[in-house]
């Protein structure tokens, strides 16, 4: 392996751990918006902030990680996808500051109409943000960004058939990961009816996460060939194949309410979807433009390579220890 | 590895050029704008934990309710305050991208190594926060302090590694080009390039002056309504004595900071102190305004500049003429945003100075309304000194986004459409600013806590 792909896969993982954590935050904002009025909903909002809210700003992070990567790793790359895409880009970015702010000040509020201003615009932004960035990843997927700056049409790359099941898609999988997440969180804190109704929408948002991916291929075939090619007969199969029977195992397991297995064959679907892509779509960034084409200098790629893996060290001890002072019963609890 | 050689002929230029002078113009603002906006949160993320931490520190050493009622307070904030801060602060690495194309797309690699650490910096920070802030009741007191430590090391880490990157813009080193495009990095000599000492230094250090004259004059606000009781006492001098400890030590290191743009970037020193024609005994023009290519109604102090820059009265000091009009960044703005922050600067110095006296004489904060009013102010006045330092930083730049290498129109997206962007943008900072203000207000009150499920704890708290 070249630095340059050690790089790319680095960024894969990054994107990975955004999708499967900071996505799960996104799509526990859906679900507080769907969780009906006030005092309906006052439980599921009450599990929503205390899943997320130790959590959320450390899973946010791995999106920056990705930005950086991208413009250290791919300048070229970055810059093409950032111009074109900068609408898109820019709509996901206020709905990034809209979620955390909203999520923070509600948190801190009190009187009811507060809350409901703040918690509305967290959950809408919820729903608005992965939209947006999945149809950044639609218009990349589909050959839509072409290299050089600015370069891509300015609506029509992001607004199109591959685009907008890309946004549907993300916002599904958002959603069916917290659904799933959440049921187990439901159960740990003795929420039987709670877990119960989580259960419910992990089972169909993920039947209809399974069918829109299954329309998706559709569209890739008469919207985006190539890579459809490399998902189906390509390199991106085995994982493709992977992400369908995790998805089937995960319903399964739901059904059987094995809350803490599905954890991780739901997230098993996802990663499957997103590094099929990835291999489908390899070695290609964007059209005419090889990983090798683009890379940085392997000076560039070493150093920060270097600098991930000493912050690795220190990083994953860290984020097992906030994982595991939150998902543990209160034991220090006077 | 030399300096990169100037970048483009004008034809590309012509072509990476804004699609309007409006969009360039726009582009400029919603980047100043959102990075004027999240530095204010930056700094109070860089300072805030360790005042907090000293109060939790002096709480537990002495068991004073008030020390952990004011660490419990200031973290509430706090959490408030990095919330806001994370979401401004990814919004810059996407606008990096949105606005600056042509800069990411030739020189990202050469500054990414810093953005690499500081992400790893920032993860710990928000890793450790959300510990800190979530587990007050479930570690004992001094894990959960300990908790705290990283918190304040991976917040001065973060503002170094961005810093640096500012820095390469100010003074591009560590790569080799041909034909525009970078063939060879060294992406540590880029990161440790001459501008990285005074300006990563000078900036943590605002970060702490900020904080805590911000924390500070909050106190002295509640005291000047009659609110003396021990609680606010502490709430004042704890932050108010890290920030007035640090003002002096920043002053020197702004002098640091001078003689380097003095010895580096002769144009924006020129700009700084508005000199048109290279001379010697240049005098220091304090006020004034530039017109027609000179000075007017400046108060002169002869030959100061030179004295001040160069140590030596003497000293020759290049003047704007020896630079074509178009690579001169406007004298106003960069002039005044330099009197602002460094009136300021000396104003917070005799704050401190003040404050100092009244401790030495009599152990307690001067009695002095007059003390009280200008503290309560000291936190405006520090956060326009931190807001016009980078005006002179960066608007002295100008026109180069690479001082030198890069000029800032031939790296602005060329897309059509910025302007909007730019309202968009604008309208949804005015309503995050007022919702932060509103909050934080709210939580600054004097009325319970609220309980929240993880805090549980607090009741053992007397609430004033």
């Amino acid at each position: 392996m070249t630095a340059a792909e050690i790089m790319l896969t680095v960024l894969w993982l990054g994107l990975t751990a955004y999708v499967l954590f900071g996505g799960a935050d996104f799509g526990a904002g859906v679900w507080d918006l769907l969780a009906g009025g006030a005092e309906r909903g006052r439980p599921q909002r009450g599990l929503i902030e205390h899943s997320i809210g130790p959590v959320w700003e450390a899973n946010h992070v791995w999106l920056i990680f990705v930005i950086v990567l991208m413009w250290t790793g791919f300048p070229e790359v970055f810059a093409a996808v950032a111009s074109t895409l900068y609408i898109p880009l820019t709509l996901a970015a206020l709905g990034i500051i809209a979620r955390g702010a909203a999520f923070a000040f509600r948190k801190v509020s009190e009187e009811l109409w507060q809350r409901r201003l703040f918690g509305a615009t967290f959950a809408f932004s919820s729903v608005a943000t992965p939209f947006f960035l999945g149809t950044t990843a639609g218009a990349i997927a589909s050959g839509r960004v072409p290299p050089g700056i600015a370069k891509g049409e300015l609506i029509g790359s992001w607004l199109n058939p591959t685009a907008l099941v890309t946004g549907a898609l993300a916002v599904g999988t958002a959603a069916y990961l917290a659904a799933v997440y959440l049921t187990r969180d439901a159960e740990r804190a003795g929420e039987a009816d709670l877990a119960e109704a989580f259960r419910r929408r992990a089972l169909w948002t993920g039947a209809t996460v399974g069918a829109l991916s299954a329309i998706g291929l559709l569209v890739l075939n008469a919207d985006a060939p190539r890579l459809f090619d490399g998902l189906v007969t390509g390199r991106g199969f085995p994982l493709l194949l992977l992400s369908i029977v995790a998805g089937i195992a995960s319903l399964v397991l739901l059904w059987r309410r094995a809350y803490l297995a599905v954890r991780i064959t739901a997230a098993l679907a996802v990663a499957g979807l997103l590094w099929g892509w990835g291999a489908g779509q390899y070695p290609w960034l964007l059209p005419g433009v090889r990983v090798q084409d683009a890379a940085a200098t392997d000076a560039v790629l070493t150093a920060s390579l270097g600098a991930l893996a000493v912050g690795a060290v220190l990083l994953l001890p860290s984020l097992w220890w906030l994982y595991a002072t939150f998902q543990r019963e209160r034991t220090a609890q006077k | 590895m030399t300096k990169g050689t100037e970048g483009r002929d004008s034809m590309d230029a012509g072509l990476l050029a804004a699609e309007t002078g409006a969009d360039l113009g726009a582009a400029r603002m919603q980047m100043a704008l959102s990075l004027g906006w999240h530095i204010i949160v930056a700094c109070l993320g860089v300072g805030m934990p360790a005042i907090t931490l000293i109060a939790e520190w002096r709480g537990h050493r002495t068991g004073d309710v008030n020390y952990r009622l004011l660490a419990r307070r200031w973290a509430r904030a706090m959490g408030v305050l990095f919330a806001v801060g994370a979401v401004s602060g990814t919004i810059l690495s996407f606008e990096m991208g949105l606005l600056w194309p042509g800069l990411m797309g030739t020189y990202g690699q050469v500054i990414g190594l810093p953005f690499s650490l500081e992400g790893i910096a920032f993860f710990i920070e928000a890793i450790f926060l959300g510990i800190y802030l979530y587990a007050w009741d479930r570690l004992p007191p001094v894990q959960h302090m300990l908790a705290g430590i990283p918190i304040v090391l991976a917040g001065v880490a973060s503002a170094f590694f961005v810093v640096t990157a500012n820095a390469w813009m100010q003074q591009p080193t560590g790569f080799d080009t041909e034909g525009g495009r970078v063939v060879a990095v060294d992406p540590w000599a880029a990161m440790f390039n001459p501008a990285t000492p005074p300006q990563t230094v000078h900036m943590i250090l605002a970060a702490f002056m900020v904080a805590g004259f911000l924390m500070a004059s909050v106190y002295a606000v509640a005291m000047l309504r009659g609110r003396r009781d021990r609680y606010h006492r502490l709430g004042f001098l704890v932050p108010f004595t890290v920030a007035a400890v640090i003002t002096p030590v920043q002053i020197g290191v702004g002098d640091w900071a001078a003689h380097f743009v003095a010895g580096n970037q002769p144009v924006k020193l020129a700009a700084i102190e508005g000199v048109f024609e290279t001379e010697r005994n240049v005098p220091l023009h304090l006020g004034g305004i530039a017109v027609d290519g000179e000075m007017r109604y400046a108060v002169e102090v002869p030959s100061g500049l030179s004295l001040l820059a160069h140590w030596d009265p003497n000293a020759e000091i290049t003047g704007l003429n020896e630079t074509p009009p178009r690579d001169r960044p406007p004298v106003n703005v960069v002039h005044w945003a330099f009197q602002i922050m460094v009136g300021m600067g000396f104003a917070l110095l005799g704050l401190a100075a003040w404050a100092a006296l009244g401790w030495w004489r009599r152990r307690e904060i001067p009695r002095s309304r007059w003390f009280l009013r200008a503290a309560a102010l000291s936190g405006v006045a520090a956060v326009l000194a931190l807001e016009a330092g980078w005006v002179v930083t960066e608007v002295g730049r100008q026109p180069w986004i690479v001082y030198g290498v890069m000029r800032t129109e031939d790296a602005v997206n060329p897309a059509p459409g910025l302007v909007w962007g730019f309202v968009l943008v604008s309208v949804v900072y005015v309503i995050l600013t007022i919702a932060t203000v509103y909050v934080l207000r709210r939580l600054a009150r004097d009325k319970p806590v609220p309980v929240a499920p993880q805090e549980s704890d607090v009741t053992e708290y007397k609430v004033i």
